[in-house]
């Protein structure tokens, strides 16, 4: 994991906090309706599809592609290292469900449409940001 | 039962547009009333009804300083119905409102307002505190926030990439939005805080990147300034003097309302919901005043209200002619948010108006327009007014 800074952090709740804390089992937990299998994300108290309330965190496999993404190059804060991917992942195991991240430990120009990453976890405080990593990349760990 | 009476926009005004203005944002609220009040010769006393979006933002004030209620109070309003709020459908959607509110009979003349203060409250930190305290985010913004996705460059940007990366979308292409709102800007002298020498594709091309496909030129600055629409109903217009233009149609649609849960925006699901309600067509539209918060929500709205196909807004901006304000459909005549500053969404409304009653001066369109789209908002938020002088 390169160095990173402090980065604002989600007021943990009911809805979120096995979104946020799975990594420490590292795990990527994405809620699913057990009637329907429905995956909800963000993570509601209820199915969008059924609207049944046995809902369920499900540990993902935290493979997924990259469905768009931007390189950003502006410091928008004090100490924020620039530039770096915003991608929007679409995730293997949970048909219809994105999660936005950063993909790490690339050249920012490298990442590409349809690349295949893997979730790893960036931990800081008492949440686990789930981050992801290039699949069979052999452009090394530098850069963010 | 009685048909719902008409709404129309019966007034129009403006404060100053400036950055970093000194100026007390009441006070440009209330010039910009002023200048409505007058524009539509109407009295404060005749104003029964106040609309705004999003309503005071203690949060961070410069985003919005001034609302409904404040306002209803310093000018002794005496309103039959008055709303202000941010869960709506987009900055216009406070104009919605208000068409709502006439056709059910709640109020006769509303005043509609947008106050943004955010050059000022940047350079006046005392009176105007960080909206980024250093506590933890909440809401939609952590799923976001915690990735350094910040802005909503990088929001709308994920939007524009997948054009750039999936349908080819080049930056000279994406350039029309900005250099067409430059062009325009130069002939409006409200625009000369904003706009002070014209935007080349030269300028454009080797400008600082933001977040791609952005550079400098393809996001709006933070401006100080209000603007104002009064609405009125059909039968109220006998105590109109200016040339009423009818709100023929509107609608604001949201499916999922988040920022990264969608294939598409919300532009995309409110388009084809104003055509729904007005005989009017896509053929009929003289000009559009499109949102150019960042340049790549124009080309939303030029697809989701279906100028183009999705996908394609790229190519019907190519070169720029078709968008020109003597082209086939003139776009951002004002100069957009990008040219003539972020007043939020009601500056389109604004410039709609100003153009339909053939009061643009230098920068008015040729053929006497009769049928305009405005439109606000990004992402989950969008609001399209289909606004006609008939
Ligand atoms: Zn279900």
């Amino acid at each position: 994991m390169p160095a990173d800074w402090q980065r604002m952090l989600p007021q943990l709740d009911q809805d979120n906090r096995d979104f946020w804390t799975g990594g420490e089992h590292g795990e990527l937990r994405i809620r699913k309706c057990g009637d329907c299998e429905t995956y909800i994300h963000p993570p509601r108290p209820v199915c969008h599809k059924c609207l049944s309330d046995n809902v369920v965190a499900a540990a993902v496999s935290g493979l997924g592609t990259v469905d768009t993404c931007v390189i950003n190059y502006q410091q928008w804060m004090p100490d924020m290292p620039v530039p770096f991917v915003v991608a929007r992942i679409a995730l293997d195991d949970a048909p219809g469900i994105y999660v936005t991240s950063n993909v790490i430990g690339c050249p920012v120009e490298s990442v590409q449409l349809g690349d295949r990453v893997r979730v790893t976890f960036l931990n800081q405080e008492e949440v686990w940001i789930p981050l992801f990593e290039k699949i069979g990349s052999d452009d090394g760990p530098e850069g963010n | 039962m009685a048909k719902a009476p008409e709404a129309y926009v019966t007034g129009v005004g403006q404060s100053e547009v400036g950055v970093r203005l000194k100026r007390h944002p009441m006070l440009l609220t209330v010039d910009a009333i002023k200048e409505a009040l007058s524009d539509a010769g109407l009295t404060i006393g005749q104003i029964d009804g106040v609309s705004t979006y999003p309503g005071k933002s203690p949060g961070f004030l410069g985003f919005s300083p001034v609302g409904a209620d404040e306002l209803i109070d310093t000018l002794g309003i005496r309103a039959r119905w008055f709303a202000g709020g941010a869960e709506i459908s987009s900055q216009l959607g406070a104009v919605v409102a208000a068409v709502g509110a006439i056709r059910l009979g709640l109020a006769r003349h509303v005043i509609c307002f947008r106050t943004v203060y955010e050059a000022a409250a940047m350079a006046d930190p005392v009176n105007y505190p960080s909206r980024f305290d250093g506590g933890r985010v909440s809401g939609m913004q952590q799923w976001e926030l915690p990735f350094n996705a910040i802005s909503a460059a990088i929001w709308i940007g994920q939007y524009a990439e997948r054009h750039v990366r999936k349908y080819g979308m080049t930056r000279e292409q994406l350039a029309q939005i900005a250099l067409t709102g430059s062009a325009n800007a130069m002939l409006n002298p409200c625009a000369r805080a904003i706009t002070k020498k014209q935007l080349t594709m030269d300028d454009y091309m080797t400008a600082r990147m933001i977040c791609s496909p952005f550079c400098l030129w393809d996001c709006d600055r933070f401006t100080d300034a209000a603007t104002v629409l009064i609405v009125s109903a059909e039968d109220a217009l006998d105590e109109v003097k200016a040339t009423p233009v009818r709100i023929a149609s509107y609608a604001g649609s949201a499916h999922r309302h988040n920022w990264d849960q969608e294939e598409w925006v919300a532009a995309y699901h409110t388009g084809p919901e104003i055509w729904r309600h007005t005989d009017y067509r896509v053929e009929d539209v003289d000009m559009v005043q499109l949102y150019d918060g960042f340049s790549f929500n124009a080309i939303t709205w030029l697809e989701g209200l279906g100028f183009c196909d999705w996908g394609e807004g790229h190519h019907f901006i190519d070169g720029g002619s078709r968008i020109a304000r003597d082209g086939q459909l003139p776009l951002n005549t004002n100069g957009g948010q990008l040219g003539a500053g972020r007043l939020h969404g009601f500056g389109f409304a604004h410039e709609a108006v100003v153009q339909l009653r053939g009061e643009g001066g230098e920068r008015q369109v040729p053929r006497d327009p009769k049928v305009a789209i405005a439109a606000s908002g990004g992402g989950p938020m969008a609001t399209a007014l289909l606004l006609a002088r008939d």
